[in-house]
């Protein structure tokens, strides 16, 4: 196996993805102390919570609208394509090598290349994350934001809830996503590596 | 062809149970016993103008009424008293005399808790309590007895609204309008104190989303100390003891139950098995409406992610 460096991640990205990771964090803490709020004891204000949320919020708004041009741009967007084809099967060799090869020191499946940056579960759940989660989450979340914009009421339930339970919902899918995304930061050449790589560019 | 004729048939069927649902929830008749007496006052009462037979000058005067004596018929035979007559109130002698004798202004009007006080129709109501209350509101300790119930409660047009329309935002804003008719209106205000009264959007510019927030709480939700015992509190605090805190409302444990939805509260204690089942239909108060279930199944679901990780990083751990 060839042992050449790799310039995956460039300025761009790493910038872009660390001040996503950062908001994401913000956005989780004070996303939680609103929904669990309490008389006392709620770990953030109300109000200032409520105020850092919405700021993180437009901010990865603007940074997400970043991601999506540059990476047409750049021509990053090559690694986020699917191959329709068989995708399910190299899905579910993946998923092998993770509950049985790795703990047998098989070697990967899909090793990362200059053509391929991720593992197939790697792409599909960027592709999730990126292109169906985000979106989502920022259109509710600019929903609640200027709530006047909700329907009044859908089948008897104030639309404004539906906005809610989708924003939520997905802040959940995406918190869940962030904490096995890290998890699977871990396989790299060693357990820090990956991280590494995202700081500095070179895999 | 066969399908054609049961789609009809359902089609019948459903208009049926529709037509039997409207004309079970269609109003009961009511019937006007003073609509002929109350004419003899509204049919000058009830129009800007008015006109009688001046015998000094021997000609029919048009006239126009004063604004404040005028009474909206149509307001008040839909209000609360709508099958009051006139003189229930007023005296004997308006409906005699034209001019109307200028002493029988000088009268005083009966007050609400001489019919209301002792009242078992409407025991439930609490009216001793809620007077109670009102006297150690500011607007009873500011203003004495200059502050009367029917300042709020305008005898000619009052309509209960929290505990039987089912359009929550109609009742709010029906509430708020009794408290702007004063303090959204100076001629109002002026009645009982002799300064402007503030202007609420500014003593209120603290407040984030101002005008959703007034679309969706009573001024009452914080401006009243909450009373277990009646539907709506009527214990009007100086503002420095309004609620200001967010999570007073945005929390599990929201006063807003105690208040606004105290009624359907009742009515539906946790039919649904959600939290505060009571605000969920009408709009969403962050920190307030928690979905049981989607609480639960979120842990657990967290739980199974967590130590399904656990678990494979452990085995790796043993296994490298
Ligand atoms: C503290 C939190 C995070 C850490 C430590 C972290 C770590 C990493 C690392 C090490 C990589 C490089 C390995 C790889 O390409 O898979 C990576 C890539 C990536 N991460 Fe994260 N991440 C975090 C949060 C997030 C969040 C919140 C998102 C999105 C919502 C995200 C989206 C991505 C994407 C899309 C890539 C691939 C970028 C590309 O090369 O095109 N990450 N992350």
């Amino acid at each position: 196996m060839s042992e050449e460096k790799l310039y995956l991640y460039p300025m761009w990205l790493r910038l872009w993805h660390w001040t996503n990771a950062l908001l994401f964090l913000v956005l989780i803490i004070t996303g939680l102390s609103l929904q669990y709020s309490g008389v006392e004891g709620a770990f953030i204000r109300f109000d200032i919570a409520v105020t850092y949320h919405n700021i993180a919020g437009i901010i990865l708004t603007i940074s997400f609208a970043f991601f999506l041009v540059a990476n047409r741009i750049s021509g990053n967007r090559k690694f986020y394509k699917v191959k329709r084809k068989g995708f399910i099967k190299r899905l579910m060799k993946q998923f092998r090598y993770y509950i049985y090869g790795v703990f047998v020191g098989e070697p990967k499946p899909y090793p990362v290349s200059e053509k391929r940056k991720f593992n197939p579960l790697q792409k599909l759940s960027y592709i999730v994350v990126m292109f169906g989660f985000m979106p989502l989450i920022i259109i509710t979340g600019f929903g609640l934001l200027f709530p006047e914009i909700n329907l009044e009421n859908v089948f008897g339930v104030a639309g404004i809830y539906l906005t809610v339970l989708l924003h939520i919902t997905v802040g959940f899918g995406l918190s869940v996503f962030m904490i096995v995304h890290i998890y699977f930061c871990t396989f790299g050449k060693t357990v820090g590596s990956e991280f590494k790589s995202m700081f500095t560019g070179w895999h | 062809m066969l399908i054609q004729k049961l789609a009809a048939v359902m089609i019948l069927v459903v208009l049926i149970v529709a037509t039997a649902f409207t004309q079970e929830e269609a109003e009961e008749e009511r019937v006007y016993d003073y609509a002929e007496q109350n004419h003899q006052c509204l049919k000058c009462h009830g129009h800007k103008t008015f006109h009688y037979f001046n015998e000094n000058v021997g000609q029919e005067i048009r006239e126009r009424m004063n604004p404040y004596y005028i009474i909206d018929s149509v307001e008040f035979y839909s209000s609360n008293h709508w099958n009051f007559s006139c003189l229930d109130c007023h005296s004997y002698e308006y409906e005699t005399t034209f001019p109307h004798p200028n002493e029988l202004r000088m009268e005083p009007l009966p007050v609400c808790l001489d019919c209301h006080g002792g009242d078992d129709t409407y025991e439930d109501r609490n009216w001793e309590q809620i007077d109670e209350e009102f006297q150690k509101s500011v607007h009873s300790t500011k203003h004495g007895a200059d502050f009367k119930c029917s300042m709020c409660h305008n005898p000619h047009s009052y309509k209960i609204n929290a505990r039987t329309n089912e359009n929550i935002k109609e009742t709010i804003q029906y509430d708020n309008g009794i408290c702007l008719s004063c303090h959204a209106d100076i001629n109002k205000y002026q009645l009982i104190v002799d300064f402007t009264n503030p202007n609420v959007l500014e003593t209120h510019s603290w407040l984030p989303n101002q005008a959703l927030h007034w679309q969706n709480v009573r001024c009452i939700e914080c401006h009243v100390e909450i009373n277990e015992n009646m539907l709506v509190a009527h214990n009007v605090q100086p503002k420095e003891k309004a609620v200001r805190k967010c999570v007073e409302c945005h929390s599990e444990n929201s006063i807003l139950l105690a208040s606004l939805y105290k009624h359907q509260v009742k009515e539906s204690r946790s039919e649904l098995g959600f939290f505060n089942a009571a605000i969920l239909n009408n709009s969403y108060i962050i920190g307030a409406n928690r979905n049981y279930y989607l609480n639960v199944i979120s842990l657990v679901f967290f739980g199974l992610v967590l130590g399904g990780i656990g678990i494979h990083a452990i085995i790796r751990i043993i296994k490298k």
